[in-house]
């Protein structure tokens, strides 16, 4: 069968896609630009950066195979119908079985007098792109016509060039379209404040010459209502109308105001015609969107490969238009009946002056069905709220909840993944239902960027992407329950399970946990674990010959391993206070050594590239300089990072410094289920970033404050709070408490912030049981931590002082040498290890 | 130590903690040589593979934490976690990590004999 397919723009290499690796066809695909597909909806990346090949939507050798052939530069002028071939602009005559029109549109310019003038351009291929930054760099000002969604991704565009942006729209808002005159004010109120200005209902008489470059601008454009504005560069984005004049060339019939109509089939008023896309018209309606284009490719290749004839043949049924986007880094979405206009229709308001955040909900005349929704500033819930809409899920009793902001404490109710039917279509880009996610998952797609890459899902606009992690996070957490319940295949118990086990019989190695309480011999999941609850309850030296050999990698050593074999060494500091004295003695020894130093974000200092054999010999040096160990390498207490305090800062009003010092020194060599990060700010300014550490300090005029259960890293949380204005000592009665509480239930690698997070009842039960002493353990916990504290010995000074300990400091067992493939070279003047490909090019020489 | 079977010394049994590596030079080859001892006790043999890790490109099997998975003894990378059969050599995770093994035997004294290539 010969297929010709023009134009070869997102929805039609979407065809070409479904027709790849189909007998028997032969496909001449006639392109009009110099390039073939690429992403249009992600256009503005090329101006943060993105390249034509970033944007290319063609997989690598697809138009390699046979049966495929694409001509670019090719436009089809003509079409007759009756003969079945469509003729090139350079006389070329095809003939065609069956044809596919997916000829896109273009962009509307108003017919406004002077739209011809040099530097009046719009914002379609990456030709235009590449002319808008050509104007772009000539230019200081520029105004983009047309206050939609693609007016404002342009606008986006001149912004990232560094130009003074101006929008000109002839409604009264912005995005007439997709949002409310409440959620526009909004949206323009953002976009004002990044600094682009927002002309509304401005009707552009005509286009003029300005007092030049540099003075006011190229041009000056001039409005109905009698004001002018000057500019080098105009960019028109006032919507889009289809390419039809293929087909109208062909006589097929049209809409009055253009557009191919089409049928179900997406077939034309020729049978072997289909047209897709922007080009094609639907009961009357353009769907300007990439999902309603890529449900016709799909609908019109099933069409012609089977025929009408099957059963149950896939339709067009019309496409839903809600869409989320980020807008100059704002966020807005709009759902369904975003406007209110279905009869009877009620709305439910949320309006957040202060965060900037605007939410609608419109519902049916019962307050049972969800119609649309408009967001602002906030669109977080863009998947869940399409989802309740689109498959006429009973709302909840309060539907505001739906859009008020949870409290902290308290769970917002929303709605979860499991409430969508499995039919549901969570990406409508890629047809993906959750249906079709949930399989993928049964099936070992066990991760987001695997979901993604074998469903599809989330690869196009990417709005689902949320909805579809959250399918995916259910799903695990669904079929792994006893798993992770489980910490290892040796122990069917969880880690807080164990901690009570090892209590109770008073256990001291691991050995003894695993005859009584598992299975086998262990492994590098359950060894360590235990090794830390051992820790935590009986604090032995953990390199004693019963506990060394199931400790992890780095308490083994005793130190942090690097990529390449060597080790990190991280003298502790406390308060990250230190005297000159001892930076010398620091700076010392890694001269001596030939050690990489580098700050860390703990306010230590990090000696990195020691062998195994030198860590001894650097500890000692360090140890006779009044230094202990840094626990850098273990679960355990890390550091406590202070601010000056009120002892030399202007601003502070309680000693920080010495606060941060007593709780390091309390606390130091403590292990737990994951390391745990301190801080104390000496006030509210908060310079030590206490907030965002497992526990936090922050002084108040009459103490302290204490936060628990914040995190930085990959998934930062603010600690919450747990205690106001609190003196020293129950400060430090509270700190026992939450520490061993977190220590006695936390799971295996689990920071205190996610412990939190789901433990049941939140930060108001930890208040509870630290607070009140709800449980009536208050007095036990600070006992078992004091015994911490009281047999605390540093682990360094031990094992440079233990003979059996030090033997396992050394590379061979059976020889002196070191290690011949740890190798360093210089870099801005300090040592890094020598790349794979440096040591082969050596290797090759 | 070598003798013609070029089977080389490479420490006594006791140098090595229960359920832990040591690295030995056998010819120019780093070795990792464990020795495994059960739960309660028993002496459950010595096991060699290579030292050097193909994942990270650094010699440190030796210092990575023994078990078994699936009733296979095991010892986990340090550096990556991978788990690596210590009888085959053969990487759990990933075929292409995987590395030699080699043969080893104890000797007269509680000596550790490990063959070289």
């Amino acid at each position: 069968m010969k297929i010709v397919v023009v134009g070869n723009g997102m929805v039609g290499h979407k065809l070409l896609e479904e027709f790849a690796d189909k007998p028997g066809l032969e496909i001449t695909v006639l392109c009009e630009e110099a390039r073939a597909a690429y992403d249009r909806v992600h256009l503005s990346e090329f101006f943060s950066g993105k390249t034509a090949e970033d944007l290319s939507l063609v997989a690598e050798k697809f138009f390699d195979r046979d049966g495929i052939s694409l001509h670019l530069n090719a436009k089809a002028v003509s079409l007759n119908a009756a003969k079945k071939y469509v003729e090139t602009a350079e006389g070329e005559q095809i003939e065609y079985d069956k044809l596919i029109l997916a000829t896109g549109s273009y962009p509307f310019v108003p017919p406004v007098p002077g739209r011809d003038r040099e530097g009046c351009l719009v914002y379609r291929t990456i030709e235009d792109l590449e002319a808008m930054r050509e104007w772009g760099a000539k230019s200081r000002k520029g105004v983009v016509v047309g206050g939609g969604l693609l007016g404002l991704e342009c606008a986006k565009a001149l912004k990232d060039m560094g130009l003074e942006t101006h929008v000109v729209e002839f409604a009264p808002r912005l995005m007439t379209v997709q949002v409310d005159d409440m959620g526009g004010a909004l949206l323009r109120k953002k976009i004002e404040a990044l600094g682009v200005f927002v002309h509304t209902q401005k009707n552009t008489l005509e286009i003029a010459e300005g007092a030049g470059v540099g003075v006011g601008g190229r041009h000056v454009m001039k409005f109905a209502d009698g004001e002018q504005l000057e500019t080098d560069m105009i960019v028109f984005s006032a919507g889009i109308r289809p390419r039809d004049e293929l087909a109208r060339s062909g006589g097929l019939k049209m809409g009055e105001r253009g557009g191919i109509a089409i049928n179900n089939f997406c077939q034309t008023s020729e049978k072997d015609i289909y047209a897709i896309g922007e080009c094609a018209l639907w009961e009357g309606k353009i769907f300007g969107l990439v999902a309603p284009g890529y449900d016709m490719a799909r609908v019109a290749a099933k069409h012609v490969l089977e025929g009408s004839s099957q059963e149950g043949p896939a339709e067009f049924q019309g496409a839903d238009m809600s869409t989320k986007l980020k807008l100059l880094g704002v966020d807005v979405a709009s759902i369904g009946d975003a406007q209110g206009n279905t009869p009877g229709a009620l709305s439910y308001l949320f309006s957040d002056g202060v965060a900037g955040h605007y939410k609608k909900l419109v519902v049916s005349a019962d307050n049972k069905r969800l119609l649309g929704a408009v967001l602002v500033g906030e669109a977080e819930d863009y998947g869940s709220l399409l989802q309740l809409a689109l498959n006429q899920i009973p709302l909840p009793e309060h539907p505001d909840e739906l859009i008020l902001p949870a409290r902290e404490g308290g769970s917002k109710t929303g709605m979860g993944v499991d409430m969508l039917p499995e039919s549901a279509l969570i990406c409508s880009c890629n047809n993906v239902s959750k249906a079709a996610l949930c399989t993928a998952v049964a099936d070992g797609a066990t991760s987001l960027g695997a979901l993604k890459k074998c469903t599809k899902a989330a690869s196009s606009c990417g709005g689902c992407q949320p909805l579809v992690k959250q399918v995916l996070d259910s799903e695990l957490s669904k079929s792994g329950v006893l798993v992770l319940n489980h910490i290892c295949e040796h122990f069917e118990h969880s880690r807080q399970e164990l901690f009570h086990l090892i209590k109770v019989a008073q256990f001291s190695s691991f050995d003894e946990v695993i005859l009584r309480h598992g299975k086998g011999r262990g492994c590098d999941i359950c060894k360590p674990a235990v090794a830390s609850i051992l820790a935590s309850q009986k604090n032995e030296f953990v390199l004693k010959p019963k506990l060394a050999s199931t400790q992890d990698t780095n308490d083994y050593y005793l130190a942090n391993l690097q990529k390449d074999g060597t080790y990190s060494v991280v003298p502790r500091i406390p308060g990250g206070e230190i005297t000159p004295a001892k930076l010398i003695v620091i700076g010392r020894v890694a001269q001596r050594y030939g050690l990489y130093t580098k700050i860390t974000g703990g306010q230590r200092i990090d000696l990195f590239g020691a062998r195994v054999e030198q860590l001894p010999l650097i500890w000692k040096e360090l140890i006779d300089a009044g230094f202990e160990s840094g626990h850098a390498y273990g679960k355990a207490l890390r550091t406590v990072k202070s601010c000056v305090g009120s002892t030399w800062c202007r601003y502070g009003v309680q000693d920080s410094v010495s606060m941060a010092i007593a709780v390091e020194q309390r606390y130091r060599g403590l292990r737990s289920p994951h390391k745990i990060k301190m801080a104390v700010s000496g006030c509210t300014r908060e310079c030590a970033e206490a907030q965002s550490k497992d526990v936090g300090v922050i002084a108040t005029e009459s103490g302290w404050n204490l936060y628990v259960g914040g995190n930085g890293g990959m998934k930062p949380r603010h600690a919450n709070l747990l205690a106001s204005d609190i003196d020293d000592e129950t400060l430090v009665r509270y700190i026992d408490r939450f520490l061993m509480l977190y220590i006695r239930t936390g799971d295996r690698l689990q920071r205190t912030s996610v412990w939190l997070e789901n433990l049941e009842g939140g930060i108001d039960y930890v208040k509870q049981v630290v607070c009140e002493d709800s449980l009536g353990i208050g007095v036990e916990l600070e006992g078992e931590m004091q015994k911490l504290v009281d047999t605390y010995e540093c682990e360094w000074k031990k094992a440079i002082n233990t003979p059996e300990t030090l033997k396992r400091f050394r590379h061979f067992v059976n020889s002196q040498e070191p290690d011949q493939n740890i190798q360093f070279v210089d870099e801005r003047g300090q040592i890094r290890p020598k790349r794979a490909q440096e040591k082969q090019l050596e290797n090759a020489s | 130590m070598t003798n013609e079977q070029n089977w080389t010394l490479v420490c006594g049994l006791s140098d090595i903690v229960p359920n832990t590596g040591v690295c030995g030079k056998v010819g120019e080859a780093q070795v990792a040589v464990f020795r495994i001892v059960s739960p309660s006790g028993e002496e459950d043999g010595v096991f060699a593979i290579d030292n050097f890790d193909p994942r990270s490109g650094a010699n440190v099997l030796s210092r990575g934490l023994v078990g078994d998975m699936d009733g296979q003894v095991v010892v986990a990378s340090p550096v990556y976690k991978n788990h690596i059969a210590l009888e085959t050599g053969t990487c759990i995770e990933d075929a292409a990590w995987s590395v030699k093994a080699y043969p080893v035997r104890l000797g007269e004294g509680g000596i550790v004999l490990v063959q070289g290539e």
